[in-house]
């Protein structure tokens, strides 16, 4: 049986960057829904419906666009950005049920977010901001890499970041990260999880000794903002030893990076990871955006290999099998019993939601 | 970072793995705290809430 995390549905998920959205038709499958999304003619807005012609099932991402219109690439079927078909071949009368559903989306902070779930529950208000993906005074990077794995085994990935010593040694990882002991918080309303793992006198990595130019050893602070079920944040500090932000807060000496990270799943035992890069130092190198790209996606596959492995292998366990959890797990098992409940919430019919 | 204020208005749990040792130190939302050494047995404490949480007080 392969190991899957049940969906959460009535949740905002990115479905894309802003960037990956345009005239052309792009087909993606969100929490088993498959879904096209692309710009509408007139506004430009992002428009999401779901990716199967009523008439025999054709995928409308393999169609094309006739201005602000869907025609299925099949037989012809036309829909507008509601969904509604509004053109059938050879005939005046279109069927009223000729429709396909159309799904809220929201653009910010150049990601694209669709809701999954009872379009009369969205309410964009709620959406996680990672506004310095878009915003002048940080310079970011990034890609998406599908990983044939469970959602679940990502959030795991992430919210236990010790593993940077073994997976990622060499990279991003050093042999403080996985000895400093972590604080872990969760904010139960808000749907939170918290972990922070401030490390006094630590290597630095080769990722940060190469980006910032930092010689010698560093005081590293990696503060985890887990918004579930999809956005991830990793604020991270870097300053050599014994530097820290001033009195007032501000940190002239800190090099800030965030790390981001949006965890949508596709069908079960499959997810996307988007992940970015956000920096406010060395802005205008460019030898320094190719590194952090190009070492990021490097230590991003180091992740997607290995979560791919623990898929297979998780898929060959009896069912029933045993996991032992210590201290390291503290935040990734907060971030579990949030998503069930998030699970539990999403099943449950909407007259008991609101 | 947990504040008194944010205590009063959200429910925030909090552990924090005491450094130099393999304890974890948790402050329910209540203000009940309690260590253990395992982080399933301290969701289970802290979960189980109000049952065995004396506020202000440490439960071992």
């Amino acid at each position: 049986m392969p190991h899957t995390t049940a969906f959460a549905r009535n949740q905002w998920y990115v479905a894309a960057y802003s960037h990956e959205v345009g005239r052309e038709l792009l087909g993606r499958t969100i929490l088993g829904e498959p879904l096209v999304f692309y710009r509408a003619e007139d506004d430009g807005t992002a428009v999401a419906l779901a990716d199967r012609c009523v008439h025999r099932r054709f995928p409308l991402s393999e169609s094309r666009l006739d201005g602000g219109r869907i025609v299925c690439g099949y037989h012809g079927f036309t829909y507008d950005t509601t969904g509604a078909c509004v053109y059938v071949p050879g005939q005046k009368r279109v069927p009223r049920t000729a429709r396909v559903a159309s799904y809220p989306v929201v653009e910010r902070d150049s990601l694209v977010w669709v809701w999954i779930g009872d379009p009369a529950l969205a309410d964009a208000g709620t959406i996680p901001r990672a506004a310095h993906l878009d915003s002048p005074d940080w310079v970011t990077v990034r890609g998406m890499e599908p990983i044939d794995a469970d959602y679940g085994l990502l959030v795991d990935n992430l919210l236990d970041l010790s593993h940077e010593t073994y997976l990622h040694g060499g990279y991003i990882g050093t042999p403080e990260v996985a000895e400093t002991p972590i604080t872990t918080e969760v904010d139960e309303g808000a749907g939170i999880v918290r972990v922070s793992r401030h490390m006094d006198d630590a290597e630095c990595p080769p990722f940060y000794a190469r980006s910032t130019g930092i010689e010698g050893r560093i005081t590293r602070w990696q503060d985890i903002e887990y918004h579930a079920p999809c956005l991830y944040l990793l604020h991270s500090r870097i300053a050599p030893v014994g530097v820290l932000p001033e009195p007032d807060g501000s940190d002239p000496n800190g090099f800030h990076t965030e790390i981001t990270y949006a965890i949508t799943p596709s069908t079960g035992g499959k997810v996307f990871d988007f992940w970015a890069v956000s920096r406010d130092f060395a802005k205008d190198d460019e030898e320094v955006t190719t590194f952090l790209h190009d070492f990021n996606h490097t230590v991003v596959m180091q992740d997607v290999d290995a979560l791919n492995l623990l898929q297979r292998t998780l898929g060959t366990e009896r069912a029933g099998y045993q996991e032992l959890s210590i201290n390291i797990d503290t935040g990734g098992l907060a971030a579990r019993r949030i998503l069930a409940r998030l699970v539990e919430e999403g099943d449950k019919p909407v007259e008991q939601v609101r | 970072m947990s504040t008194p204020s944010a205590a009063v208005s959200r429910e925030v749990y909090r552990i924090d793995w005491l450094p130099g040792t393999d304890v974890l130190h948790g402050t329910c939302h209540c203000g009940a705290e309690n260590t253990a050494e395992d982080p399933v047995r301290m969701w289970e404490w802290m979960l189980a809430h109000p049952e065995g949480h004396q506020p202000g007080g440490t439960t071992s």
